[in-house]
């Protein structure tokens, strides 16, 4: 039997047994549009690439890290140093991180440029904001497992912005911390969210986000709808598959290159009873947030100027989350102040980010 | 309200649907959040000595769980206070070039009597009280 045939068997073995037909059939109809904001399209696809980058060098880093006070630096340290390739993995698991949550931005943004957040895609929108919010739970808990000087102070500081939200802050801050205060007891429960909690809810929202997609369909342009003779698409498989594919490459490229000519640093060991360092700060993500709160003074009226920043920045996040019910594409105005403030919105983002880098 | 059977039967379901979940959810949720820790209130911490602190500096030490800042004054006088910033918990140092108590976070400064005088800082450190004994500083809550 020739490999083609025996090809052709096997497909046929799985043919007989599950409905590989309409499968093939409806891959068949899967479109993607074509035109100007085409180019954007990808990143959603690149920040699924950049997911299972993290899940594979996650398992790895998982085979020689040692998730308690007294070993987690060491263990960091022995894996920079000692194993082979070591220092690869970890950078790249590092930058890996900071690209998939640039390129979720992307997505967002050019999502919420092209107004596909619109109905009927509300629940879209809706869960890849979770799925945002979980890549920042990512974040924050992964900072802290090298527990370096930097991570330590800046976990003190994160989990104390959650101790200022009424009511519910001081428990969730008490659990997160497992305790009054950031110590060892903090971090096997940050491991416990980094490494378990978190894929299992991003994989499942992932499916929800998906999953919405795959009924929907990708969102046209709505001048489509008005002029179909400019309707243009193009199948996903596989001329959409395929270039999403290379763009896959070009971003395997670009962050072996990131890990190898910047290599993650690890610092020095966290120490409970040293001062903060100078010019100490998080991660990019949360750079803007933690310039506006800097601006704050240390009372506004009654409250702190701190309960009042971060009242801002949560009533910020909520609108956010509201736009597709906002912006519903029945009012010219509302959709141009609806555009205008999400320019606005990505500039002020842009330079708290610039001015906290720099500052 | 009618209480048939089948109301009756409802209420019985759901009342121990909501008795079942609470016995699943509660003991999970005092599972999460650790037992208070058994550590003997400090009174009293041996600091530093005389000799070993020039005036005109700062350091960290620990006080029970949590770190304290010694600071002698440039007069030699000594004053303590819990190291933890009154904004957002960042442990602060002593800046003998500013004569001042730095929190390096977000630029928090508070002057050698604790109090806060820039930056976000809502309300003063915590003070605590210093002794010397011969040589010894030692370092006690504030009574």
């Amino acid at each position: 039997m020739s490999p083609k045939n025996r090809k052709r068997s096997l497909l046929d073995w799985a043919k007989d047994r599950y409905p590989i037909a309409q499968f093939q059939e409806w891959a068949k109809h899967k479109t993607v549009p074509v035109g100007r904001g085409a180019f954007w399209y990808y990143f959603g696809g690149i920040t699924l690439f950049l997911f299972l980058i993290q899940v594979g060098t996650g398992i790895m880093l998982m085979f020689y890290y040692k998730g308690s006070a007294d070993t987690a630096f060491e263990s960091v340290q022995f894996i920079s140093a000692k194993v082979p390739f070591g220092w690869l993995i970890r950078s790249v698991h590092a930058w890996s991180a900071n690209l998939m949550i640039l390129s979720a931005f992307i997505h967002m943004f050019s999502v919420f440029f092209m107004r596909a957040y619109r109905k009927p895609r509300e629940l879209t929108w809706i869960s890849g904001i979770v799925l945002l919010a979980i890549l920042f739970g990512f974040g924050f808990s992964g900072y802290l497992l090298p527990w370096n000087e930097l991570a330590f102070f800046a976990t003190k500081v994160g989990t104390d912005i959650i101790g200022i939200v009424p009511y519910i802050g001081e428990p969730i801050m008490y659990v997160l911390r497992g305790g009054e205060d950031v110590t060892g007891s903090t971090l096997p429960r940050f491991f416990a969210l980094h490494v378990a909690l978190f894929p299992a809810l991003l994989t499942m929202f992932m499916f929800v986000h998906l999953f919405f997609i795959q009924l929907q369909g990708i969102h046209e342009p709505q001048a489509w709808e008005t002029q179909p003779e400019q309707r243009k698409t193009m199948p996903f498989f596989p001329h959409f598959f395929m270039r999403e594919l290379l763009f896959w490459l070009i971003t395997l490229n670009v962050l072996a290159a990131l890990a190898v000519f910047f290599p993650a640093e690890l610092g020095v060991e966290a120490n409970p009873f040293s001062p903060a360092p100078a010019g100490i700060k998080p991660e990019w993500y949360f750079l803007a947030t933690f310039e506006f709160l800097k601006y704050m003074p240390a009372h506004v009226g009654p409250i702190e100027g701190e309960s009042l920043g971060l009242l801002v920045i949560s009533f910020g996040g909520l609108l956010w989350c509201l736009v597709p019910w906002i912006d519903r594409g029945t009012n010219r105005r509302i959709t141009t102040t609806v555009m205008i403030v999400g320019v606005v919105a990505l500039l002020f983002l842009t330079i708290m980010t610039y001015r906290g880098y720099f500052a | 309200m009618k209480f048939d059977r089948r109301s009756i039967l409802n209420w019985f379901l759901g009342g121990s649907t909501f008795a079942w979940l609470g016995s699943v959810v509660y003991p999970v949720l005092r599972f999460l959040s650790p037992p208070p820790e058994q550590e003997a209130a400090v009174s009293s911490v041996k600091a530093t000595t005389l000799t070993e602190m020039e005036p005109n500096s700062g350091k960290v030490f620990k006080f029970g769980r949590k770190p304290a800042l010694l600071v002698r004054r440039p007069d030699g006088d000594f004053v303590a206070y819990l190291a933890e910033c009154t904004h957002l918990d960042c442990t602060v140092q002593y800046r003998a070039e500013k004569e001042d108590i730095w929190c390096a976070c977000h630029n928090g400064v508070y002057d050698l009597n604790g109090t806060n005088v820039s930056g976000p800082p809502p309300r003063p450190l915590d003070a605590l009280e210093v002794h010397t004994q011969g040589d010894d500083v030692y370092v006690t809550q504030k009574s």
